[in-house]
Protein backbone atom coordinates (compact mmCIF):
# COMPACT_ATOMS: atom_id res chain seq x y z
CA UNK A 1 0.00 0.00 0.00
CA UNK A 2 1.90 3.36 -1.44
CA UNK A 3 2.20 5.57 1.79
CA UNK A 4 -0.08 8.63 0.42
CA UNK A 5 0.74 10.78 3.35
CA UNK A 6 4.16 10.66 2.16
CA UNK A 7 3.84 10.49 -1.62
CA UNK A 8 1.10 13.27 -2.16
CA UNK A 9 3.24 16.38 -0.35
CA UNK A 10 6.23 14.63 -2.33
CA UNK A 11 4.49 15.27 -6.08
CA UNK A 12 3.27 18.51 -5.03
CA UNK A 13 6.46 19.69 -4.08
CA UNK A 14 8.10 17.85 -7.57
CA UNK A 15 5.26 20.09 -9.60
CA UNK A 16 6.10 23.30 -7.25
CA UNK A 17 9.69 23.00 -8.26
CA UNK A 18 9.90 23.02 -12.22
CA UNK A 19 13.51 23.43 -13.32
CA UNK A 20 13.62 27.67 -14.12
CA UNK A 21 12.42 28.96 -17.47
CA UNK A 22 15.17 28.19 -20.11
CA UNK A 23 15.08 32.12 -21.49
CA UNK A 24 14.58 35.38 -19.82
CA UNK A 25 16.60 34.34 -16.64
CA UNK A 26 19.59 32.77 -18.39
CA UNK A 27 22.64 33.36 -16.67
CA UNK A 28 25.11 36.12 -18.64
CA UNK A 29 28.11 34.11 -20.18
CA UNK A 30 30.68 35.58 -18.22
CA UNK A 31 29.21 34.20 -15.25
CA UNK A 32 29.23 30.78 -16.45
CA UNK A 33 32.64 31.24 -17.64
CA UNK A 34 33.76 32.67 -13.98
CA UNK A 35 31.32 29.87 -12.60
CA UNK A 36 33.83 27.71 -14.63
CA UNK A 37 36.96 28.69 -12.91
CA UNK A 38 35.34 28.70 -9.88
CA UNK A 39 34.72 24.75 -9.66
CA UNK A 40 38.39 24.60 -10.46
CA UNK A 41 39.92 26.18 -8.15
CA UNK A 42 37.97 24.99 -4.80
CA UNK A 43 37.84 21.20 -6.81
CA UNK A 44 33.89 20.35 -6.95
CA UNK A 45 34.93 17.52 -9.18
CA UNK A 46 37.05 15.91 -7.02
CA UNK A 47 33.83 14.09 -5.92
CA UNK A 48 31.63 15.31 -8.93
CA UNK A 49 31.85 14.81 -12.74
CA UNK A 50 30.67 17.57 -13.81
CA UNK A 51 29.42 18.12 -17.42
CA UNK A 52 31.73 20.76 -19.39
CA UNK A 53 34.77 19.92 -16.42
CA UNK A 54 37.18 17.34 -18.42
CA UNK A 55 39.81 16.89 -14.94
CA UNK A 56 38.76 15.42 -12.77
CA UNK A 57 35.66 13.22 -13.01
CA UNK A 58 35.11 12.08 -9.11
CA UNK A 59 33.02 9.24 -8.17
CA UNK A 60 32.28 9.62 -4.52
CA UNK A 61 29.81 12.00 -5.31
CA UNK A 62 26.21 12.63 -7.89
CA UNK A 63 27.17 13.08 -11.27
CA UNK A 64 26.28 16.76 -12.13
CA UNK A 65 24.89 16.61 -15.74
CA UNK A 66 21.70 17.89 -17.02
CA UNK A 67 21.10 19.67 -13.31
CA UNK A 68 19.18 22.66 -16.09
CA UNK A 69 16.72 19.26 -16.35
CA UNK A 70 16.41 18.35 -13.03
CA UNK A 71 13.47 18.77 -10.20
CA UNK A 72 15.27 18.83 -7.36
CA UNK A 73 18.57 19.49 -5.84
CA UNK A 74 19.71 16.48 -3.18
CA UNK A 75 16.24 15.14 -4.08
CA UNK A 76 14.13 17.78 -1.76
CA UNK A 77 15.11 21.60 -2.63
CA UNK A 78 13.64 23.19 -5.63
CA UNK A 79 16.17 23.81 -8.22
CA UNK A 80 16.51 26.89 -8.67
CA UNK A 81 19.94 29.13 -9.34
CA UNK A 82 19.55 30.97 -5.54
CA UNK A 83 19.02 27.40 -4.15
CA UNK A 84 21.60 25.88 -6.28
CA UNK A 85 23.97 29.06 -5.12
CA UNK A 86 22.82 28.37 -1.33
CA UNK A 87 23.38 24.71 -1.81
CA UNK A 88 26.92 24.58 -2.98
CA UNK A 89 28.53 26.92 -1.14
CA UNK A 90 26.63 25.56 2.43
CA UNK A 91 25.29 22.59 1.80
CA UNK A 92 24.88 21.04 5.38
CA UNK A 93 23.05 24.63 6.03
CA UNK A 94 19.92 23.30 4.15
CA UNK A 95 20.25 19.26 3.99
CA UNK A 96 21.91 18.68 7.62
CA UNK A 97 22.56 15.02 6.59
CA UNK A 98 24.24 15.45 3.33
CA UNK A 99 27.63 14.13 2.90
CA UNK A 100 28.55 17.65 0.67
CA UNK A 101 30.61 19.67 3.18
CA UNK A 102 30.98 23.28 3.06
CA UNK A 103 33.02 24.98 0.09
CA UNK A 104 35.25 27.82 0.20
CA UNK A 105 33.13 29.96 -2.83
CA UNK A 106 32.10 33.26 -1.83
CA UNK A 107 28.47 34.25 -2.55
CA UNK A 108 29.28 35.41 -5.78
CA UNK A 109 31.08 33.15 -6.79
CA UNK A 110 28.19 30.52 -5.73
CA UNK A 111 25.96 32.25 -8.02
CA UNK A 112 28.27 31.54 -10.83
CA UNK A 113 28.91 28.19 -9.88
CA UNK A 114 25.54 27.71 -9.96
CA UNK A 115 24.65 29.97 -12.81
CA UNK A 116 27.54 26.60 -14.38
CA UNK A 117 25.83 23.99 -13.91
CA UNK A 118 22.39 25.05 -14.91
CA UNK A 119 23.87 26.33 -18.10
CA UNK A 120 24.30 22.17 -18.64
CA UNK A 121 28.19 22.63 -19.01
CA UNK A 122 28.02 25.01 -22.11
CA UNK B 1 42.72 22.52 -13.60
CA UNK B 2 44.30 23.59 -10.01
CA UNK B 3 45.52 27.61 -10.51
CA UNK B 4 49.19 27.94 -10.54
CA UNK B 5 49.49 24.10 -11.89
CA UNK B 6 50.53 23.22 -14.39
CA UNK B 7 53.56 26.70 -13.63
CA UNK B 8 54.57 28.73 -16.24
CA UNK B 9 57.53 27.84 -17.64
CA UNK B 10 59.06 31.39 -18.72
CA UNK B 11 58.65 33.45 -15.65
CA UNK B 12 61.82 32.75 -13.48
CA UNK B 13 61.77 33.88 -9.71
CA UNK B 14 65.56 32.96 -8.31
CA UNK B 15 68.85 33.35 -9.28
CA UNK B 16 68.82 29.06 -10.32
CA UNK B 17 66.31 30.28 -12.21
CA UNK B 18 66.67 32.87 -14.77
CA UNK B 19 70.11 32.02 -16.81
CA UNK B 20 67.90 28.68 -17.65
CA UNK B 21 65.25 31.10 -19.33
CA UNK B 22 67.86 33.41 -20.92
CA UNK B 23 69.38 30.44 -22.35
CA UNK B 24 66.15 29.28 -23.55
CA UNK B 25 65.64 32.45 -24.85
CA UNK B 26 68.90 32.67 -26.45
CA UNK B 27 68.13 29.28 -28.03
CA UNK B 28 64.85 30.03 -29.83
CA UNK B 29 66.79 33.08 -31.31
CA UNK B 30 69.18 31.59 -32.14
CA UNK B 31 67.46 28.59 -34.05
CA UNK B 32 65.19 31.42 -35.28
CA UNK B 33 68.27 33.26 -36.62
CA UNK B 34 69.44 30.04 -38.42
CA UNK B 35 65.98 28.93 -39.74
CA UNK B 36 65.61 32.85 -41.97
CA UNK B 37 69.27 31.88 -43.13
CA UNK B 38 68.59 28.53 -44.65
CA UNK B 39 65.27 29.39 -46.29
CA UNK B 40 67.00 32.54 -47.31
CA UNK B 41 69.59 30.13 -49.00
CA UNK B 42 66.87 27.65 -50.33
CA UNK B 43 64.79 30.27 -51.80
CA UNK B 44 67.71 31.99 -53.91
CA UNK B 45 68.37 27.90 -55.02
CA UNK B 46 64.90 27.49 -56.15
CA UNK B 47 63.67 31.07 -57.69
CA UNK B 48 67.28 33.42 -57.68
CA UNK B 49 69.08 34.45 -60.93
CA UNK B 50 71.80 33.00 -62.54
CA UNK B 51 74.69 33.81 -60.30
CA UNK B 52 72.67 33.54 -56.75
CA UNK B 53 71.88 30.01 -57.44
CA UNK B 54 75.78 29.18 -58.85
CA UNK B 55 77.15 30.99 -55.66
CA UNK B 56 74.67 28.61 -53.12
CA UNK B 57 75.63 25.46 -55.24
CA UNK B 58 79.52 25.65 -55.33
CA UNK B 59 81.93 23.92 -52.54
CA UNK B 60 82.35 27.29 -50.83
CA UNK B 61 79.35 27.64 -49.27
CA UNK B 62 79.00 24.16 -48.18
CA UNK B 63 82.75 24.18 -46.49
CA UNK B 64 81.62 28.06 -45.28
CA UNK B 65 78.12 27.50 -44.52
CA UNK B 66 78.17 24.22 -43.68
CA UNK B 67 81.28 23.87 -41.44
CA UNK B 68 82.86 27.33 -40.46
CA UNK B 69 79.42 28.82 -39.30
CA UNK B 70 77.85 26.03 -37.35
CA UNK B 71 81.59 25.27 -35.73
CA UNK B 72 81.53 29.39 -35.23
CA UNK B 73 78.38 29.41 -33.86
CA UNK B 74 78.19 26.51 -31.47
CA UNK B 75 81.44 27.66 -30.16
CA UNK B 76 80.28 30.73 -29.47
CA UNK B 77 76.49 29.44 -27.73
CA UNK B 78 78.55 26.97 -26.10
CA UNK B 79 80.92 29.06 -24.30
CA UNK B 80 77.93 31.45 -23.76
CA UNK B 81 75.67 29.15 -22.04
CA UNK B 82 78.59 27.40 -19.68
CA UNK B 83 79.17 31.19 -18.71
CA UNK B 84 76.00 31.90 -18.33
CA UNK B 85 74.44 28.77 -16.19
CA UNK B 86 78.23 28.56 -14.39
CA UNK B 87 76.43 29.62 -10.87
CA UNK B 88 74.36 26.72 -11.40
CA UNK B 89 76.95 24.20 -10.63
CA UNK B 90 78.76 26.08 -8.21
CA UNK B 91 80.43 24.95 -5.09
CA UNK B 92 77.48 24.09 -2.55
CA UNK B 93 78.91 25.92 0.78
CA UNK B 94 77.26 23.34 2.94
CA UNK B 95 75.84 25.50 5.73
CA UNK B 96 72.84 26.03 3.75
CA UNK B 97 69.14 24.49 4.35
CA UNK B 98 69.31 21.11 3.49
CA UNK B 99 65.90 19.07 2.65
CA UNK B 100 65.66 15.19 1.02
CA UNK B 101 63.34 14.83 -1.41
CA UNK B 102 62.75 11.27 -2.69
CA UNK B 103 60.96 10.47 -5.99
CA UNK B 104 58.07 7.89 -5.46
CA UNK B 105 55.39 6.80 -7.84
CA UNK B 106 53.52 8.86 -7.96
CA UNK B 107 54.37 11.55 -5.44
CA UNK B 108 57.28 13.21 -3.54
CA UNK B 109 58.55 12.28 0.38
CA UNK B 110 60.14 15.16 1.89
CA UNK B 111 62.53 14.93 5.41
CA UNK B 112 64.05 18.44 6.57
CA UNK B 113 67.45 18.00 7.36
CA UNK B 114 69.20 19.07 10.30
CA UNK B 115 72.95 19.82 10.76
CA UNK B 116 73.56 16.34 10.82
CA UNK B 117 71.37 15.38 7.99
CA UNK B 118 69.38 12.98 9.85
CA UNK B 119 65.70 14.18 9.40
CA UNK B 120 63.52 16.05 11.39
CA UNK B 121 60.54 17.06 9.96
CA UNK B 122 58.87 14.77 7.45
CA UNK B 123 55.98 15.85 4.98
CA UNK B 124 55.02 15.69 1.37
CA UNK B 125 54.53 17.02 -1.91
CA UNK B 126 55.49 20.49 -0.50
CA UNK B 127 58.43 22.46 0.51
CA UNK B 128 58.87 25.36 2.89
CA UNK B 129 61.71 27.59 2.08
CA UNK B 130 62.94 30.81 3.37
CA UNK B 131 62.68 34.06 0.85
CA UNK B 132 65.91 35.12 -0.71
CA UNK B 133 68.45 31.88 0.80
CA UNK B 134 69.73 29.17 -1.19
CA UNK B 135 68.43 25.76 -0.58
CA UNK B 136 70.18 22.47 -1.08
CA UNK B 137 67.82 19.60 -2.07
CA UNK B 138 69.05 16.38 -1.88
CA UNK B 139 67.42 14.35 -4.38
CA UNK B 140 66.70 10.32 -4.35
CA UNK B 141 64.33 7.84 -5.98
CA UNK B 142 62.61 5.48 -4.20
CA UNK B 143 62.01 3.35 -7.51
CA UNK B 144 61.90 4.72 -10.96
CA UNK B 145 63.76 7.78 -12.40
CA UNK B 146 61.88 10.52 -11.86
CA UNK B 147 63.03 14.26 -12.49
CA UNK B 148 62.67 17.61 -10.23
CA UNK B 149 61.52 20.23 -11.50
CA UNK B 150 59.56 23.43 -9.85
CA UNK B 151 60.58 25.52 -13.45
CA UNK B 152 59.52 28.96 -11.69
CA UNK B 153 63.27 28.06 -9.25
CA UNK B 154 65.60 26.03 -10.70
CA UNK B 155 66.09 23.93 -13.67
CA UNK B 156 65.16 20.48 -13.88
CA UNK B 157 67.27 17.44 -12.22
CA UNK B 158 67.18 13.19 -12.23
CA UNK B 159 66.52 11.25 -9.76
CA UNK B 160 68.22 8.14 -9.78
CA UNK B 161 67.66 4.97 -8.01
CA UNK B 162 70.78 4.51 -5.66
CA UNK B 163 72.29 7.98 -6.50
CA UNK B 164 71.83 11.57 -4.61
CA UNK B 165 71.54 14.25 -6.60
CA UNK B 166 72.48 17.82 -5.32
CA UNK B 167 70.18 20.97 -6.54
CA UNK B 168 70.36 24.24 -5.01
CA UNK B 169 66.79 26.63 -4.94
CA UNK B 170 65.97 29.72 -4.33
CA UNK B 171 63.06 32.44 -4.39
CA UNK B 172 63.77 36.06 -4.15
CA UNK B 173 60.35 37.08 -3.30
CA UNK B 174 57.49 35.15 -0.93
CA UNK B 175 54.86 33.19 -2.86
CA UNK B 176 53.84 29.78 -4.08
CA UNK B 177 55.86 27.92 -6.99
CA UNK B 178 54.37 24.96 -9.01
CA UNK B 179 56.68 22.10 -9.56
CA UNK B 180 55.90 19.10 -11.77
CA UNK B 181 58.17 15.66 -12.12
CA UNK B 182 60.02 15.94 -15.63
CA UNK B 183 60.66 12.42 -16.66
CA UNK B 184 58.13 9.70 -17.40
CA UNK B 185 57.82 7.58 -14.54
CA UNK B 186 54.80 5.51 -15.77
CA UNK B 187 51.23 5.52 -15.27
CA UNK B 188 49.83 8.88 -13.90
CA UNK B 189 53.26 10.55 -14.26
CA UNK B 190 51.55 13.84 -15.44
CA UNK B 191 49.59 14.42 -12.20
CA UNK B 192 53.01 14.04 -10.37
CA UNK B 193 52.91 17.70 -9.40
CA UNK B 194 54.44 19.54 -6.07
CA UNK B 195 54.41 23.17 -4.69
CA UNK B 196 56.99 25.35 -3.02
CA UNK B 197 56.28 27.82 -0.88
CA UNK B 198 58.36 30.74 0.17
CA UNK B 199 58.27 32.61 3.29
CA UNK B 200 59.85 35.49 5.03
CA UNK B 201 62.59 34.60 7.07
CA UNK B 202 60.32 34.98 10.11
CA UNK B 203 57.85 33.32 9.23
CA UNK B 204 59.63 30.53 7.93
CA UNK B 205 61.02 30.49 11.48
CA UNK B 206 57.85 30.20 13.66
CA UNK B 207 56.65 27.74 10.99
CA UNK B 208 59.81 25.49 11.44
CA UNK B 209 60.04 25.24 15.17
CA UNK B 210 56.28 24.83 15.32
CA UNK B 211 57.08 21.75 12.82
CA UNK B 212 59.71 20.17 14.87
CA UNK B 213 57.48 20.37 18.06
CA UNK B 214 54.88 18.86 16.65
CA UNK B 215 57.09 16.01 15.55
CA UNK B 216 58.21 15.57 19.05
CA UNK B 217 55.19 16.13 21.35
CA UNK B 218 51.96 14.56 21.39
CA UNK B 219 49.45 15.16 18.44
CA UNK B 220 46.55 17.33 18.48
CA UNK B 221 43.62 15.55 19.92
CA UNK B 222 41.04 15.37 16.38
CA UNK B 223 37.83 13.67 15.80
CA UNK B 224 37.96 10.37 18.23
CA UNK B 225 35.38 8.84 15.62
CA UNK B 226 37.93 9.43 12.69
CA UNK B 227 41.16 8.60 14.46
CA UNK B 228 39.53 5.23 15.46
CA UNK B 229 38.93 5.05 11.67
CA UNK B 230 41.76 6.03 10.63
CA UNK B 231 43.31 2.66 12.55
CA UNK B 232 39.95 0.33 11.69
CA UNK B 233 40.07 1.86 8.03
CA UNK B 234 43.76 0.69 7.66
CA UNK B 235 45.07 4.15 6.90
CA UNK B 236 47.72 3.76 8.55
CA UNK B 237 48.92 0.78 6.85
CA UNK B 238 50.61 3.26 4.23
CA UNK B 239 50.25 6.43 6.07
CA UNK B 240 51.85 8.17 9.24
CA UNK B 241 50.92 10.89 11.89
CA UNK B 242 54.19 11.51 14.22
CA UNK B 243 53.20 10.87 17.75
CA UNK B 244 50.64 7.92 17.10
CA UNK B 245 50.41 4.63 16.30
CA UNK B 246 50.03 5.24 11.99
CA UNK B 247 53.31 4.56 11.07
CA UNK B 248 53.03 3.45 7.41
CA UNK B 249 55.51 4.31 5.11
CA UNK B 250 54.44 3.44 1.98
CA UNK B 251 52.29 6.44 1.00
CA UNK B 252 52.99 10.48 1.87
CA UNK B 253 53.46 11.38 5.81
CA UNK B 254 50.27 12.81 6.71
CA UNK B 255 51.28 14.73 10.43
CA UNK B 256 50.82 18.03 8.80
CA UNK B 257 48.08 17.11 5.89
CA UNK B 258 45.61 19.70 7.29
CA UNK B 259 47.99 22.86 6.37
CA UNK B 260 48.92 21.35 2.99
CA UNK B 261 48.09 23.41 0.03
CA UNK B 262 47.25 20.72 -2.35
CA UNK B 263 45.93 17.05 -2.65
CA UNK B 264 47.36 13.77 -4.86
CA UNK B 265 50.89 15.67 -4.81
CA UNK B 266 50.30 19.23 -6.05
CA UNK B 267 47.63 18.71 -8.26
CA UNK B 268 43.80 19.64 -6.36
CA UNK B 269 43.32 21.95 -3.88
CA UNK B 270 43.28 21.09 -0.21
CA UNK B 271 39.61 21.72 1.60
CA UNK B 272 37.02 19.09 3.13
CA UNK B 273 35.19 18.93 -0.16
CA UNK B 274 38.25 17.70 -1.84
CA UNK B 275 39.78 15.49 0.66
CA UNK B 276 36.48 14.03 1.03
CA UNK B 277 36.99 13.21 -2.82
CA UNK B 278 40.39 11.87 -2.35
CA UNK B 279 39.32 9.46 0.47
CA UNK B 280 36.60 8.44 -0.89
CA UNK B 281 37.72 7.49 -4.48
CA UNK B 282 40.98 8.74 -5.29
CA UNK B 283 41.44 6.33 -8.33
CA UNK B 284 38.65 9.01 -10.21
CA UNK B 285 40.81 11.96 -9.53
CA UNK B 286 44.50 10.48 -10.21
CA UNK B 287 44.28 7.02 -12.29
CA UNK B 288 46.62 4.19 -11.12
CA UNK B 289 48.19 5.65 -8.09
CA UNK B 290 48.55 3.24 -5.10
CA UNK B 291 45.60 4.07 -3.12
CA UNK B 292 42.72 2.29 -3.00
CA UNK B 293 39.29 3.61 -3.45
CA UNK B 294 37.24 3.51 0.08
CA UNK B 295 33.80 3.43 -1.64
CA UNK B 296 32.66 1.07 1.60
CA UNK B 297 33.02 4.39 3.71
CA UNK B 298 29.63 5.77 4.75
CA UNK B 299 29.52 9.51 4.36
CA UNK B 300 29.50 9.70 8.59
CA UNK B 301 32.81 8.38 8.19
CA UNK B 302 33.98 9.84 5.47
CA UNK B 303 33.02 13.40 7.41
CA UNK B 304 34.53 11.89 10.85
CA UNK B 305 38.01 10.65 8.58
CA UNK B 306 38.06 14.26 7.34
CA UNK B 307 37.64 15.98 10.69
CA UNK B 308 40.39 13.97 11.88
CA UNK B 309 42.77 14.39 9.29
CA UNK B 310 41.89 18.57 8.93
CA UNK B 311 43.18 18.70 12.77
CA UNK B 312 47.05 17.09 11.80
CA UNK B 313 48.72 20.72 11.19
Amino acid sequence: MPRLDLIVPLALAAAACQPPPASGTSASAASVERGKRAIERVGCAACHTIQGIDWPRGRTAPQLAGVDRRGLIAGRLPARPDVLAAFVRDAPSLVPETAMPAMPLSETEAMDVAAFLLAGGD
Amino acid sequence: MLEGWPPPILDPAGPYAWPVTVLSWVLLAMAAAVLLVVFAALWLALFGGERARQRVGGTRIVWLGGIVFPLVVLTALLVYGLTLTASLSERIRGDEMRVRITGEMWWWRVAYLDGDGQPVIHDANELHIPVGEPVVLELESADVIHSFWVPRLSGKLDMIPGRRNLMRIQADEPGQFGGQCAEYCGGPHALMGFVVIAHEREAFERLMAARRAREAGPPPAGDPRGAELFASAGCAACHRIAGTDANGLAGPDLTHIGSRKTLGAGILPNNRGTLMGWIGNSQAIKPNNRMPPYTMLSAAELRAITAYLEEQR
